[in-house]
């Protein structure tokens, strides 16, 4: 330390910033705390649980049945995809026979909701970067899409649609042919998104080369949809693992080149425009009519044992692991939450980037906090 | 009229018309700044498939009344740790220069209620220069680490986006041989050429830097919303937080009417009254501003200096030596 020329230095100091949790770029009860010199992120140490409800331990003493709400308020913005992630694990484990109708029926309505939140991923995201437009027009398409899933289940966004074994109730009449108006419709839009956003200097400038990371940084972190697949790696359960009826449509996975908040971007609408396609030929075999739900026990055990499937959940792997000791309730529940670990990565990204980027950053992991804190 | 009574020595009589003239623009600017925020949301509301602010008086149109009501009778929050002189006084540095600019402004093209100065266009760059200073004493004196963020942002900014703003200024003034923003406007109308036909270049500068120095997207860092939750006003409630509101809006009429004055011919134009053709420039160079706030992303902190300093400057001086070149040749 030199004593003589501290008099004449301008003293600097860092400074802790909270970011959150009461923040709009959050996207929830999320807190980042940041040591910042000047503009520059020294350090960041994400804090959650402010949405902490014990869904886990609240499950050990609920029926299978009653945990299927439950889960709708984990990941609220792909409900659908939740209630059939714990389904499905469930069928798995009990051997189910589920009516073709009803499976159909659930493709339909979770590549619906996968468009839907990814639709409100781009509005949001574009929102934190400073283009307002987008997070309204965006509505208007998820607006649709809640209204459908409103006549199917009489809910717009905690659906509590599925059932162990099918779908609580058939599609009313109609529903299916709005479906089917629905796709051309969104495919026209998702044109204009791409023309008014894709292209923009100032955003691609925002995004290109931001927050970039490699596949193996990726899978070492166990992170999983379309923050694995924008390093390039071609991994989406629908493929890799099909279940339901996946095998049966005809759809590619789009993978990312560089890492980067561009290509976690871009993915989000080029993967709306896959669910467009399965959604397209699953409303041409589906059966015109037929059970929804398949038989199944008035009391479900599951038999003593241990359980883990996964699905491909709007933000990547989401699977229900359950523990059974043969009673009608697990014995224990624990739920791969994809957006948590995909948040794992975020303090290494942000060390050395600026504030700005900071909210790119943060914005394109896409988390969502009742499934992180869960 | 008005112009031959500047001449003249002071006297009461002066001095009452002067006041009178005064209170007039205030009233007028303040009602224009009014329907300039309505429209805004109006406007920003067609733009994004909603209806826009419906509610108060027919068509929404008490709507901004009613928000300035509510401003004034809101709490008047200082924070306790703020520093409280500069906290008090930073709105007020902020909003008294926005007004003294419209003095320089010639609305008409008879110089009703403003001042024939012939430093015009250094005395606007110059007075409104003045409002940064409010801008980050209000961030420096909140105490609030976002703000005062944001305040460093908003000096950062301004301060480089003056210079090519000035420069680009420059441009018309030589073309016109006069400082004075009547006397460019009259000489617009004698060429029967707006300026912004041999200045482009200045002009298309000028746009993107007049942006910038009003702090609107995709310049809005000072405020971005995501980053920095309100910027430098984040502590400000009330009619402070209104002072700083309408000095925002205040500027996006006068730099309006900087911009129509200096490249497109003010006042002049055939068949409507000078006034009319004034309001449409004016109101198209707002809605401008409008139509790129619904569009544009924001831009980053380091990539905005870049533009300042790498892009703006050197295209500014190109248009300078050329425009200067030019008017040699000329003569």
């Amino acid at each position: 330390m030199s004593l003589i020329d501290e008099k004449d230095q301008v003293r600097t100091e860092e400074m802790l910033l909270n970011v959150g949790p009461q923040h709009p770029s959050t996207h929830g009860v999320f807190r980042l705390v940041v040591k910042i010199s000047g503009e520059t992120i020294l350090d960041a140490e994400p804090v959650i649980g402010y949405l902490h409800r014990g869904t886990e331990k609240l499950a050990e003493n609920l029926q299978y049945t009653q945990i299927i709400p439950y889960t709708d308020r984990l990941d609220y913005l792909a409900a659908m995809l939740n209630n059939y992630a714990l389904c499905h694990t469930v069928e798995q484990a009990l051997g189910l026979e589920i009516p073709e109708r009803a499976e159909y029926l659930r493709v339909i309505v979770m590549e619906m909701n996968r468009i839907a939140s990814h639709l409100l991923f781009i509005g949001t995201y574009l929102l934190d970067l400073g283009a307002m437009s987008p997070f309204l027009y965006v509505f208007a398409e998820r607006e649709q899409i809640v209204q459908m899933f409103n006549e199917i289940c009489g809910a717009r966004l905690t659906y509590n649609y599925m059932r162990i074994g099918g779908v609580k109730w058939d599609a009313p009449p109609g529903w299916l042919d709005k479906v089917r108006a629905f796709v051309p419709h969104m495919r026209e839009r998702l044109k204009m998104y791409d023309d008014l956003i894709t292209g923009n200097e100032i955003f691609l400038n925002r995004v290109r080369g931001i927050g970039k990371y490699d596949t193996e940084t990726a899978l070492a972190h166990g992170m999983s949809g379309i923050n694995l697949r924008c390093t390039g790696l071609a991994w989406d359960l629908r493929r890799k693992k099909p279940y339901s009826l996946y095998d049966r449509f005809d759809f590619s996975i789009p993978v990312g080149q560089n890492g980067d908040c561009f290509d976690r971007y871009y993915l989000h609408l080029l993967e709306m425009r896959e669910s467009l396609k399965i959604i397209e030929q699953a409303l041409e075999q589906i059966p015109d009519s037929g059970p929804v739900l398949g038989k199944v026990p008035k009391l479900i055990r599951v038999p003593a044992g241990e359980y883990y499937s996964g699905i491909e959940g709007a933000r990547g792997e989401l699977g229900f692991y359950i523990v059974s000791d043969g009673k009608d309730k697990p014995y224990r529940l624990k739920i791969r939450k994809p957006s948590f670990l995909n948040l794992q990565l975020l303090p290494q990204l942000l060390r050395g980037q600026n504030m700005a980027n900071l909210i790119a950053i943060l914005g394109a992991v896409d988390i969502v906090l009742g499934e992180v804190d869960a | 009229m008005w112009g031959a009574w500047q001449t003249q020595p002071l006297t009461l009589a002066h001095t009452l018309a002067m006041l009178v003239g005064a209170v007039v623009i205030l009233l007028i600017t303040l009602g224009v700044v009014t329907y300039t925020i309505l429209a805004e949301r109006k406007v920003i509301g067609w733009m994004q498939w909603r209806i826009g602010p419906n509610r108060v008086g027919p068509l929404g149109l008490l709507q901004t009344v009613a928000d300035v009501i509510k401003l004034l009778i809101k709490e008047d929050v200082i924070p306790a740790g703020a520093d409280r002189p500069l906290f008090l006084l930073a709105p007020i540095i902020a909003f008294v220069p926005s007004f003294m600019v419209l003095a320089v402004l010639p609305f008409t093209m008879h110089h009703v209620f403003t001042a024939n100065l012939a430093i015009g266009v250094l005395y606007y760059l110059g007075v409104s220069a003045i409002t940064i200073h409010g801008v980050m004493l209000g961030g420096w004196a909140s105490n609030n680490k976002y703000a005062l963020i944001g305040g460093m942002r908003s000096a950062a900014q301004m301060l480089s986006y003056e210079v090519p703003l000035g420069l680009t200024l420059v441009g018309p003034v030589l073309l016109a041989g006069s400082m004075n923003i009547n006397e460019i406007v009259q000489a617009q109308a004698k060429a029967g050429m707006w300026y912004v036909v041999p200045q482009i270049l200045g002009f298309l500068v000028f746009l993107v830097a007049a942006t910038a120095e009003l702090n609107r997207t995709p310049f809005d860092l000072p405020e971005a919303e995501s980053e920095l939750v309100a910027g430098y006003h984040v502590e400000y409630t009330g009619f402070r937080f209104a002072f700083f509101m309408l000095a925002e809006y205040v500027y996006v009429f006068a730099m309006g009417s900087l911009c129509a004055a200096l490249f497109f011919g003010g006042w002049s134009g055939p068949l409507l009254p000078g006034w009319l053709w004034f309001a449409l420039k004016v109101t198209a160079f707002i809605f401008f501003q409008f139509w790129v706030r619904a569009t544009m992303p924001r831009l980053r902190v380091d990539q905005l200096m870049t533009l300042s300093w790498k892009l703006l400057l050197p295209l500014a001086l190109i248009n300078l030596v050329i425009t200067a070149g030019i008017k040699v040749l000329l003569h």
